[in-house]
């Protein structure tokens, strides 16, 4: 049995390649991404983390582009280009974890809100609802106040802040499978909730979730631009945090174009490309989200 | 002369995996004010047909052979010329047509359409019209200001059956008009259609696979398998004398209640439906058939006489034997 | 014996404002072994009545007993009296996952209550449903099988926990002609084989004819006559009953009941059926002197008992 499903899962797999390969701006959205998570992965690997210090700063302040400094240097003299470099893997790392923070929230209460009918999921969507008015920024600034900088926080914060609409979208997902009439007889088997939720809503909202997830890392690599940029960010160096070094230090008015353009291009592309795969995703999976598979 | 005629019509679809032969050389004719009925089983081609016969088939679907409307081949019809026949001289009550409604037009404006559209009838004209379609059709004046959700299952049925009579058709093709119906509301729509047949003189091919129905409402049947007439006559001597035995079978699945050889005795027709890419040889029913013989593996069948005059005819090797001489 | 009792069943729904009585007073009883038919037009609480049955639905009053004692409804109770009492739907594609294999679908019962040897009770368990070998059918998904195997797939997930008793929704309505009366003998050879008791729903007569041992005619709530299939489908002495046997296609003189199909929101005072009777229209319940009865006085609900019961005032003059 176990050889045949591993078999089914390759060919489907396969077929799934074959379709998002088609989807032009799904694969530069995936060339970009691919680019992106090397550059931050090898970057401790090809740079000096020394260079961010700035005591040890080499550069002159506020250098335009040359060959040492390729994207030129900041107010301390250091090297923009390595600054984006070791940025990327704050806001790439703080974008993934809280996106699947609040992919787990989300879908976890979205299914059980759909699931059950009664006061539980009534309640559950109340309080869904009470996330999804909220303004998330101003949620996010206010936790962020109250647990103290770092990472983690913000990862929690910004993740914390935004499942509310995937909650919605699964909610509303799991209403339809559910409304089918194989729910019904698994119920007639003597099925649980437990065995409904996991066997029969989980395998046909995941392909919904993943396309969602992908979509939420560039809301939440924005987000944490917004934060940085608000001075609520983590205190390490990111996109976010280089922005507001930019703005303090007038770079906009000095000319120093480089120093704003190098993360906020970043950010742009990065996000962009987030969102390219996310919806390419969600037009290879959702034919067949919705009907047999074929 | 007749009003509709079909030579050697054969369809078939592209697909990936290939050619899908979906009604494969099928012949008839159809007096005027005559009732065909068609039946077979899910696959057999019996939409197919119908929707070539008015060229309403996707555009992957290849139509060959003469299908003769009043003598004019539909098939070489310019597209104007195909317009204006559709409604006016043949219509069509679409299988599944509960959904066909649009959900958020009037009634009124829906049954009115085809009328305004081929200028049939000003808009003061059309109202009126549709009041008297309506009647003809049971259904209170006043629901035409509705909307389809506010209808149940019958009155929906009853509604496409008036818009395929809005412009005076001489011909209707109905394609399972009572399946999914309950038996009371099912027999209301088959009175109203017997009615109305037997009121303007149209003629009517009905698509069911409840062979009794057909039988009630029809005056021939033909009965289709694996995209082939497989047996055609008169319908109560189909119905009661089938001389093909998929068309026994078909006969026997629905009992008459009260038939002591039926009660605890359910009749069924064991094995799969052929595979339209994998024909079997020789007689496509032979692996399912209760009374093969050796020859129907390789035998090449076509509609033989089955009664002396010729107007019963069936496609198997026995109906051969027995009645040829 | 018997095995599944409906006593007093009343099951209502809140539907735009107002109540829906769609099982209104029900008396229904399976035997050991038997087959009993329900039949009634769309929208008359059959499946309602199927569902609570199962314990799917609760009732707003009355009981439903399985074996002599009331039906629990803590999850533990209805999932032991899952085991014995098994679903057949309709729609045989929309009842089976189309992500899940025949395996997975067959074996879903058993994964539920943890029996041991899975892989015998679905092979088994398919081939008695008439999928043989069950090999050439484990790794095949719905939309690989026709619809006759479909429903076998569906069947054959139901006998893999071994049920006493298989409450079948419309089993072979959406099924072909030529594949109805295998579904419907495979019903009979099971309970020839296994002793399995089946309550099927339907709007059908014929079905009820073709594998029934008893039938309930049912009309807006309650089940209007009652008895062996024989007697009922030959000689039925209720009105309804009468005019569902004469819109049978080969009938001679039919009788089609005017007026709008019943709303389970408004039922009617007296006989429920009296608006629509055509033996109160035709003037021969006056005739009878029971019009006014008819018209005003309500009717007792049916007992359970396996003999032939009627609810109409003109029957029982
Ligand atoms: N658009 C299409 N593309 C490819 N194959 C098709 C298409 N439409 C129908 N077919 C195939 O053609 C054959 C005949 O289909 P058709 O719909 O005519 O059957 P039918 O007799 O009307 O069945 P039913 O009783 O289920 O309505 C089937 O094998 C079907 O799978
Ligand atoms: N969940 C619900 N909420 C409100 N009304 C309901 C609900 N379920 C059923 N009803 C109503 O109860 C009545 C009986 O419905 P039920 O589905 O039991 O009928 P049925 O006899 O099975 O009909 P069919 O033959 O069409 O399946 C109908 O009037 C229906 O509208
Ligand atoms: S009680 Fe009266 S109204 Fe009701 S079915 Fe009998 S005759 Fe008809
Ligand atoms: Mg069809
Ligand atoms: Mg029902």
């Amino acid at each position: 049995m176990s050889a045949t499903a591993g078999a089914r899962r390759r060919t489907a797999l396969a077929r799934f390649w074959r379709e998002y390969r088609r989807n032009r701006a799904g694969v530069t959205g995936g060339v970009i991404l691919v680019v992106a998570v090397l550059l931050a992965v090898l970057t401790p690997l090809i740079t000096d983390p020394a260079g961010l210090d700035v005591t040890r700063a080499t550069g002159a302040k506020m250098a335009g582009p040359s060959l040492e400094f390729p994207l030129g240097t900041d107010e301390s003299g250091r090297s923009v280009l390595l600054m984006v470099l070791w940025g990327s893997r704050v806001s790439l790392l703080i974008g993934f974890m809280s996106a699947l923070l609040s992919m787990v929230i989300g879908t976890m209460t979205g299914i059980a809100a759909g699931h059950f009918r009664g006061w539980f999921g009534a309640v559950l969507m109340r309080i869904t609802d009470w996330f999804l008015v909220l303004p998330q920024l101003v949620l996010a600034l206010v936790l962020g106040a109250i647990l103290g900088g770092g990472v983690s926080t913000i990862i929690l914060a910004i993740g914390v802040t935004s499942w509310a609409t995937t909650a919605r979208l699964i909610r509303a997902q799991t209403l339809a499978v559910e409304a089918r009439p194989y729910i019904e007889r698994s119920k007639a088997l003597g099925a649980g909730h437990w065995h409904i939720m996991t066997r029969h809503v989980l395998p046909n909202v995941a392909p919904l979730v993943l396309a969602n997830t992908t979509l939420s890392v560039a809301s939440a690599i924005v987000a944490e631009s917004t934060l940085a940029f608000l001075g609520a960010g983590s205190g390490e160096v990111s996109w976010g945090g280089l922005l507001r070094g930019s703005y303090d230090w007038g770079a906009a008015t000095s000319g120093a174009w480089w120093y704003i353009l190098a993360p906020g291009l970043c950010i742009v592309a990065v996000v962009m490309a987030f969102t390219l795969c996310g919806r390419a995703l969600e037009a290879v999976l959702n034919p067949r989200l919705r009907g047999v598979p074929r | 002369m007749s009003l509709l005629e079909l030579r050697d019509v054969a369809v078939s679809y592209r697909i990936p995996a290939g050619e899908v032969p979906a009604v494969r050389g099928v012949s008839l004719s159809l007096a005027p004010g005559e009732a065909l009925g068609l039946a077979g089983e899910s696959g057999s081609g019996k939409s197919t047909l119908a929707m070539a016969l008015l060229r309403l088939l996707p555009r992957d679907a290849e139509v060959t052979g003469e299908i003769l409307l009043d003598g004019e081949d539909v098939l070489a019809m310019k597209w104007g010329r195909l317009r204006a026949v559709r409604w006016a001289s043949a219509s069509m009550v679409f299988q599944g047509a509960q959904h066909a409604l649009n959900p958020v037009r009037r009634i009124e404006d829906q049954i009115a359409e085809p009328m305004l559209v081929h200028g049939l009838a000003t808009p003061a004209e059309a109202k009126r019209r549709v009041a008297e379609l309506l009647e003809q059709v049971g259904l209170p004046a006043w629901r035409a200001r509705g909307y389809s959700h506010e209808l149940s299952g019958g009155q929906r049925q009853r509604v496409m059956i008036a818009m395929a009579l809005a412009c005076s058709p001489r011909l209707i093709i109905a394609d399972e008009p009572t399946t999914a119906l309950d038996v009371m509301i099912q027999a209301q729509v088959l009175q109203l259609m017997r009615s109305l047949i037997a009121e303007h003189e149209v003629s009517l091919i009905m698509i069911s696979h409840d062979l009794s129905v057909l039988a009630s409402m029809c005056d021939r049947l033909a009965i289709m398998y694996a995209g082939r007439i497989v047996e055609s006559g008169p319908a109560h001597e189909v119905f009661a004398g089938a001389s093909h035995p998929y068309s026994r079978a078909l006969a026997a699945a629905f009992p008459t209640v009260g038939d002591p050889a039926s009660r605890l005795a359910p009749q069924g027709l064991g094995g799969d439906p052929p595979d339209p890419l994998h024909l079997p040889t020789g007689c496509s029913f032979h692996p399912r058939c209760p009374v093969a013989g050796p020859d129907c593996a390789s035998a090449e069948v076509e509609l033989w006489p089955a009664n002396p005059s010729g107007s019963h005819t069936a496609a198997c090797v026995n109906v051969r034997s027995e009645v040829a001489p | 014996m018997t095995l599944l009792e409906a006593r007093d069943l009343h099951v209502g729904f809140a539907s735009h404002g107002r109540r829906a009585r769609a099982v209104d007073g029900v008396n229904l009883a399976v035997g050991e072994g038997e087959i009993v038919a329900l039949v009634g037009e769309s929208g008359c609480g059959k499946t309602t009545l199927a569902r609570t049955l199962l314990g799917l639905e609760r009732p707003t009053s009355g009981s439903v007993l399985y074996g002599g004692a009331p039906l629990a409804y803590s999850s533990r109770a209805l999932k032991a009296y899952r085991r014995e009492v098994q679903l057949v739907l309709q729609d045989p594609m929309g009842s089976l996952n189309p992500r899940h294999t025949v395996y997975e679908a067959v074996a879903e019962g058993p994964r539920i209550h943890r029996l041991t040897g899975e892989r015998e009770l679905v092979a088994e368990a398919l081939s008695r449903a008439g999928l043989r070998p069950p090999e050439r059918f484990l790794d095949s998904f719905p939309h690989q099988l026709s619809g006759g195997q479909r429903q076998r797939v569906v069947i054959a997930g139901a006998l893999a926990l071994n049920p006493r008793l298989l409450i079948a929704d419309e089993p072979v309505a959406s099924l072909d002609a030529s594949v109805r009366g295998e579904i419907l003998a495979l019903l009979l050879r099971l309970r020839a084989d296994l002793g399995l008791s089946a309550l099927v729903v339907t709007h059908d007569l014929g079905l009820a004819w073709n594998i029934a041992d008893r039938v309930a005619v049912m009309y807006l709530g309650r089940i209007v006559e009652t008895g062996p299939v024989e007697q009922v489908l030959t000689a039925p002495s209720h009105p309804y009953t009468q005019a569902l046997l004469s819109v049978l296609p080969e009938s001679p003189a039919p009788v089609i009941l005017a007026g709008e199909p019943p709303d389970a929101t408004r039922v009617p005072g007296g006989c429920r059926f009296h608006p629509r009777c055509q033996v109160l229209a035709g003037g021969a319940a006056a005739e009878a002197g029971v019009d006014s009865a008819c018209r005003s006085q309500a009717l007792t609900v049916l007992p359970a008992s396996p003999e032939a019961h009627t609810a109409c005032h003109y029957a029982a003059r």
